[in-house]
């Protein structure tokens, strides 16, 4: 088939995003407020108020990331099987509003640490895949490129105003940390009570013909489906980790560390603000161009990590370019990859395209560290660099004209 | 469900869980019986009851203790000073706070990072403290520690021992990858113990603070403690090499290199401090987070058995 004569998707602007699209953004705002509130306050917690050691600290991190992917791809099976993606969502967000509830009596246990956090990521493993495969049931095809950018601009700034609301709680109780995980936890319940309400479920018009595991294999087969799901694999290959660009950054600079968190702030409200317009973009110009647009500015920010440019400019400049490479790919490559994917499968495969990135990213940061240790930072970082050129350069030849 | 029906069940569950919050923030506010308060004679124990700084009777070291409103997350006290880790606090970044006899501020040291170890020379001279200095995110396995070393007599300042020069087995290294925590001072108040973690081995070190040097002496030790008579070390020691399995602590002789296991079988995750020649003490945590000062024998016989209930950060002033 020609490019040509596929008919341009029906798109009808802002106009086109339906209810459900920002419902699903208000319950992820109001969750990202819940898990960021943690997330800020854990290690304060972990160190400071339980005093565990160092060693203690890396066990209860563990090796729980390969089992949420697992998780994460039977959630979006179990969706589409049961055609009941929000209650599979629902199961997911309810499952984190518990495990904030459970880091009051995990005391000091590292073993009961570890579970209550892999029962938090295990839920975000389970709602992901659901969640976006309802964004793009619940948009006209033209228009998922919006949809998408204000879902995850919603998203960001619960993610921003979190830390800020921890930073309060805390503040207002005299240092309370079970004061930050009851509040996370109700207002954790409050994004699975929005979602309950307001949420609609789609639910396909096709005859109840319940989706089989062989089917998944079939998806495999669509060679359009592989495409994408190795450009993702090969995208997340090329992302090393904000850790390790925040590292370089204070490193080269010599940034105190109070300025860490900074750095990660600048970086999600750069997100917020341009994930919406962006997303516009995509759906006037294309995804491809803009996914593509998002990982030259990822390249672009390794080369300047590493070169010879320097001062507060480096940081604004870096900081910005990788809030452009989160704003131009979150999002965006979910609505690349969503027409690609046929209705019944779709939660399905969205599961399997975002396995396949966080797969690939699990493999960059453990090879970018161990480059970090052979040929030092500046080397390793140039190479990280390439890496995403040659990714960029493979993703356009695998996904080209099936946007 | 009508959108409005939707949106009052939405408000009303949201003030409910509002109240909620509240409810469990008021009710569960700053409680716990204090330790009896009282005046104590003779010679003393310095701990940290709650966070405040105090001090109990080494007689009666369960019995009435005085509290201070000097709020540490770790201090120790010898020769008529004390050094007092501040807390950090979600505005606060903490620091070094060094007091005198009378428990004056006498000089403070801003420092970043959370509060691990503190220790004062005997004569009050020297003190030295350890922070983590990592922790923004809890996936991130490593760690790194900060120690630092201040001379309250001069002034002179070392914010991290990674400026001095370190050797391993007489090769000087400046790796990477090398951590510092757990200072100990020897009596001229210019030699010192610490623990320099690199390559998976956690050395013991002896420093020289003018020398500005620092040589390995033995593997595999952590948080050294110096004997008051300086011919000993109190440390913990990773079970089997590995953290993770626990550490036992044991008692070092400098001069013969033999190592006595002491009679406390259980994990123990701190800095032991001296009392005497004769007996180590040290804080361990129950279950349910609480801290309890307990002693053991410094020669590897008798039981542990708890000094001060409900405190940690021992030291022995005087």
């Amino acid at each position: 088939m020609y490019l040509s004569t596929i008919p341009r998707p029906r798109a009808l602007g802002w106009k086109g995003l339906s209810g459900n699209v920002f419902a699903l953004g208000a319950v992820s705002l109001v969750t990202d407020v819940s898990s960021e509130m943690v997330t800020a306050v854990l290690p304060l917690y972990l160190v400071v108020g339980l005093q565990l050691s160092p060693a203690a600290y890396g066990v209860i991190d563990g090796l729980h990331t390969g089992a949420t992917t697992l998780l994460r791809l039977v959630g979006g099976y179990l969706a589409d099987r049961t055609d009941r993606r929000k209650a599979v969502a629902a199961l997911g967000y309810g499952m984190s509003a518990v495990a904030k509830l459970g880091l009051l009596p995990a005391g000091t246990s590292t073993a009961a640490l570890g579970a209550v956090i892999t029962l938090d990521r295990a839920g975000k493993g389970l709602r992901t895949a659901p969640r976006d495969a309802l964004i793009t049931l619940s948009t006209p095809a033209g228009d998922l490129g919006r949809a998408f950018g204000a879902h995850r601009a919603m998203d960001g700034v619960g993610a921003f105003l979190g830390p800020l609301v921890a930073l309060a709680v805390l503040a207002a109780t005299g240092g309370s940390f079970d004061s930050v995980f009851v509040t996370s936890a109700c207002v954790a319940a409050l994004g699975v009570l929005v979602l309950v309400l307001f949420v609609r479920d789609h639910r396909s018009a096709l005859p109840a013909r319940p989706v089989r595991v062989s089917a998944v294999g079939g998806l495999w087969r669509d060679a359009g489906v592989r495409r994408v799901v190795l450009a993702a694999t090969l995208l997340g290959l090329a992302t090393v980790g904000d850790g390790f660009v925040y590292l370089l950054l204070q490193e080269r600079e010599g940034l105190a560390i109070g300025w860490f968190p900074l750095l990660a702030v600048g970086t999600s409200l750069v997100y917020l603000l341009l994930a919406a317009p962006l997303g516009a973009l995509a759906d006037r110009v294309g995804r491809l161009p803009v996914v593509l647009g998002g990982y030259a500015a990822l390249a672009a920010v390794y080369l300047l990590v590493a070169g010879p440019l320097g001062g507060w400019s480096l940081v604004v400049v870096v900081v910005a370019l990788y809030g452009v490479f989160y704003a131009a790919t979150d999002g965006v490559l979910m609505a690349l990859a969503g027409p690609l994917l046929p209705e019944r499968l779709r939660t399905t495969g969205i599961a399997v395209i975002q396995s396949g990135q966080a797969l690939g990213y699990l493999g960059s940061s453990v090879l970018f560290g161990l480059a970090w240790q052979a040929w030092g930072p500046g080397a390793a970082t140039r190479l990280a660099a390439a890496g995403a050129v040659l990714a960029l350069v493979a993703t356009f030849a695998l996904v080209r004209g099936r946007s | 469900m009508r959108t409005r029906a939707k949106l009052l069940v939405t408000a009303a569950v949201a003030v409910l869980l509002g109240g909620v919050v509240v409810g469990h923030a008021v009710l569960s506010g700053p409680s716990g019986a204090a330790p009896a308060a009282g005046a104590v004679s003779g010679p003393r124990l310095v701990v940290l009851s709650n966070g405040l700084l105090s001090t109990v009777s080494r007689s009666d070291p369960a019995g009435p203790r005085e509290v201070t409103d000097q709020r540490c997350d770790r201090a120790y006290s010898a020769g008529g000073t004390t050094a007092c880790l501040r807390p950090v606090g979600a505005f606060g970044a903490g620091g070094l706070a060094v007091l005198d006899a009378s428990l004056r501020e006498v000089r403070t040291v801003p420092l970043t990072g959370f509060p691990n170890r503190a220790r004062v020379s005997a004569g009050g001279r020297m003190v030295a403290w350890t922070l983590f200095v990592d922790g923004h995110s809890y996936a991130a396995n490593g760690f790194s520690t900060s120690a630092g070393v201040l001379d309250t007599r001069t002034g002179a300042l070392v914010t991290s021992l990674e400026e001095f020069t370190s050797s391993v087995d007489g090769v000087v290294t400046a790796a990477a990858d090398r951590n510092f925590w757990g200072v100990t001072f020897a009596a001229d108040d210019n030699r010192f113990y610490a623990t320099m973690s690199t390559g998976g081995h956690r050395y013991l070190v002896e420093g020289d603070f003018a020398a500005r040097t620092l040589r390995s002496v033995a593997d595999g030790v952590e948080c050294p403690s110096l004997s008051p008579d300086g011919t000993r070390i109190a440390y913990k020691a990773a079970v089997g090499g590995d953290p993770r399995r626990g550490w036992r602590l044991s008692v070092r002789d400098l001069a013969t290199g033999a190592v006595t296991p002491l009679a406390e079988t259980r994990s123990v995750d701190d800095q032991p401090a001296w009392l005497d020649d004769r007996t180590v003490a040290y804080g361990l945590q129950r279950g349910d987070g609480v801290n309890d000062v307990w002693s053991v024998p410094a020669d590897g016989t008798g039981t542990p058995s708890v000094l001060v209930p409900e405190a940690n950060s021992p030291a022995a002033p005087d």
